[in-house]
């Protein structure tokens, strides 16, 4: 029988499709365009599957909602766009700071503040990095194509259950809206490749919930099941009970960040395109890189060899294949709907300065011609 | 033989980050013995708090307990219940904590009557943070955001949440810990949202510059703003508004719970029932 299946559907709703073929069983939301059809989708779909979905009374709830759920032990969400991801800011970083698993769709529009409601930016990609205060190492995953709209929220779950922590998924306007056919993997399959999050089994005596490796995620049982512990969002001990133990408080800060870079091969993911031949490389991501595809194949046809490395994960970076391709190529062009937030990871990655690079705000996706453009202009 | 309490707390974190003759103990307690006497277990129970002296609350209980950041202790508390509505869920905040920086969550744990019980330990000013007005500061009282004296109107918390649709609202205060634990009790009992004001003593960061330094000077004063709910309804209305009655001030067992109400949507999407009418509803508007 065929892994795979096809349906005709949007970004927004394969978003949503995915949290209940992964076994997500609450949903906490407020309404914001353009991620709205999330919510739609998952107040039909929580309460078929035995969960709940509840419109809450601001953003700030909805979050608050999905993180309480989360504590209690199911696999939980919540969507919105940039300015709510601003709201929900605060919790994301208790969610960090208690090792909360928590899946976050944000589905960009233009901005800064309210922006351009209705339609498409990539402006928020610095913000996925650390939309709280504080040090903690975000996970960031960045759908290219509707399929991946499913598959990486899919991923997405995994991910949160395995490193403890929200996992941010970065859908735009662009692809949130785009309503056509996609092949995706059957409900089944995805089932069968759950991973659900550790738990501890031992006498309730011996549990340290934060007791773990320098390297690991806590392990946190579901509530209500016999091993009582504390969340907190306060520096805590291995019991989550708060403390300013200057060795306890150290420790706990560098596990947050050496649980995901100590696992980087575990999260990283990326699609090199049409790149082993070629002299230009093209970097871009999410909807912008539907654009750069079609602008590689048409410089091709005009005999200019180009290529893209398009990052799915965004966070952590893949510094690694970003220095060798700095290394390998000369001439680089970053392609994204922004003013080049991912163009000074790029640099930084590469350790150079000389990449071009292609830039656009307002609110208008990338034509392949404008690439095509760029890259006779500048190269 | 005396109750023992140290089978409900984390002994091993004690002593509290309280200050002596705070009245959050008084409250801790009381909280428990109705816990005990409810025989509630401590699997079955979570207590969920947010940021202030009330926050450390629910640390201190051996139970699942989530501190949760400043004002959003309902709504984290509305995820553990809509996952699992057959547990006891018990949020604890301040009177800054939940009718200031929380009072959406607030409003609409009320309104939704969603079967969890808010116990705000009301002592009238921001304590943890050193002195600031809270929206229960009453006027004329000195805190360190309005030096000259407060000029802030207080509200009633109490009336908010029976306007906001609180199927259960009672007050009580800590220099009535027996009466307190048996307003906690049948507010926890209580299936839908409890909300419960606790009037407490700050005499260190309230009291001490406000003519009332010692825990038994505040306690004083909290009695002589207080009266009990029959006595206070047979005042002259003039008189009332230097009163807060205290006891069960409402108490409707038949509105519709929150995750009863979801059990509906939930046999709705999963054809075990039609869709949703107002016919299903008493109350209409």
């Amino acid at each position: 029988m065929s892994d795979t299946r096809e349906v005709i559907s949007s970004g927004n709703e394969l978003a949503a499709l995915a949290a209940y073929d992964s076994g997500c069983l609450f949903y906490g939301g407020y309404p914001i365009t353009p991620s709205s059809e999330v919510m739609h989708a998952m107040t039909d779909l929580m309460p078929k599957a035995g969960g709940a979905a509840v419109q809450m009374e601001d953003e700030i709830g909805g979050v608050a909602a999905a993180i309480g759920a989360a504590m209690a032990g199911v696999r939980s969400m919540t969507a919105t766009s940039g300015p709510g991801i601003s709201l929900k800011a605060e919790n994301l970083g208790l969610a960090q700071m208690a090792e909360v698993p928590l899946v976050v769709v944000n589905v960009m529009r233009g901005g800064p503040s309210t922006g351009l409601p209705t339609r498409v930016a990539q402006g928020d990609v610095a913000q996925a990095k650390n939309p709280s205060h504080g040090d903690y190492k975000s996970i960031t995953l960045c759908p290219g194509t509707l399929a991946e709209c499913y598959t990486e929220v899919v991923r997405a779950f995994n991910l949160a259950d395995r490193f403890m922590q929200p996992v941010f998924v970065l859908l735009d306007e662009t692809l949130g809206h785009m309503h056509a056919k996609a092949i995706i993997p059957t409900a089944e399959k995805v089932k069968s490749e759950i991973k659900p999050r550790k738990t501890f089994d031992g006498d309730p005596k011996d549990y340290k919930p934060y007791g773990v490796g320098d390297d690991e995620p806590a392990i946190l049982n579901p509530m209500f099941s016999g091993y009582r512990y504390n969340f907190t969002g306060l520096h805590h001990d291995a019991d989550g009970f708060p403390t300013e133990e200057k060795e306890t408080c150290r420790k706990l800060i560098d596990r947050l960040f050496r649980k995901v870079d100590a696992h980087r091969d575990e999260i990283e993911s990326n699609e090199e395109f049409m790149l082993d031949d070629a002299e230009i490389l093209l970097i871009g991501y999410g909807s912008a890189s539907l654009a750069i595809k079609e602008a590689v194949v048409r410089l091709r046809d005009e005999g200019i060899k180009a290529g893209l490395f398009r990052p799915i994960t965004l966070w952590p970076s893949p510094e690694k294949r970003l220095y060798e391709l700095g290394q390998k190529f000369d001439k680089v062009l970053v392609v994204e709907l922004n003013q080049g937030q991912y163009y000074e990871e790029i640099q930084r990655a590469m350790a150079r300065h000389n990449i071009e690079k292609l830039t656009k705000t307002n609110g208008r996706p990338f034509s392949p011609q404008d690439i095509i453009d760029k890259v006779k202009e500048v190269f | 033989m005396a109750f023992n309490y140290d089978e409900y707390l984390r002994t091993n974190k004690m002593p509290t980050l309280w200050c002596w003759g705070c009245g959050d103990g008084v409250i801790l307690k009381a909280f428990i013995r109705a816990i005990d006497k409810l025989g509630i277990k401590k699997d079955d129970l979570a207590v969920v708090s947010g940021i202030g002296c009330s926050g450390r609350f629910g640390s201190y209980i051996d139970a699942n307990t989530v501190h949760t950041t400043h004002g959003r202790t309902v709504a984290y508390a509305t995820g553990i219940k809509m996952v699992h509505p057959d547990k006891t869920v018990v949020c604890v905040a301040g009177d800054g904590d939940a009718l200031a920086i929380g009072g959406n969550h607030t409003i609409h744990g009320c309104r939704r009557n969603i079967d969890i019980t808010l116990i705000v330990i009301n002592n009238f000013i921001y304590g943890l943070t050193n002195s600031q007005t809270s929206p229960t500061t009453p006027r004329g009282f000195w805190t360190v955001s309005q030096k000259v004296g407060n000029i802030d109107p207080t509200f009633d918390a109490c009336k908010l949440a029976e306007a906001a649709g609180a199927s259960f609202v009672a007050r009580e205060k800590v220099t009535e810990p027996k009466k307190l634990e048996k307003v906690l009790r049948e507010a926890i009992a209580h299936k839908g949202f409890s909300f419960v004001d606790v009037l407490s003593n700050c005499h260190i960061n309230m009291g001490r510059k406000n003519k009332m330094a010692t825990a038994m000077e505040n306690l004083d004063w909290i009695d002589s703003i207080t009266m009990p709910k029959k006595k206070w309804d047979a005042l002259p209305e003039e008189e009332k508004i230097n009163y807060l009655p205290t006891g069960i001030l409402k108490q409707d067992k038949d509105a519709l719970e929150y995750t009863e109400a979801y059990q509906m949507v939930k046999d709705a999407h999963q054809g075990k029932r039609g869709k949703i009418t107002p016919d299903d509803f008493k109350k209409k508007i």
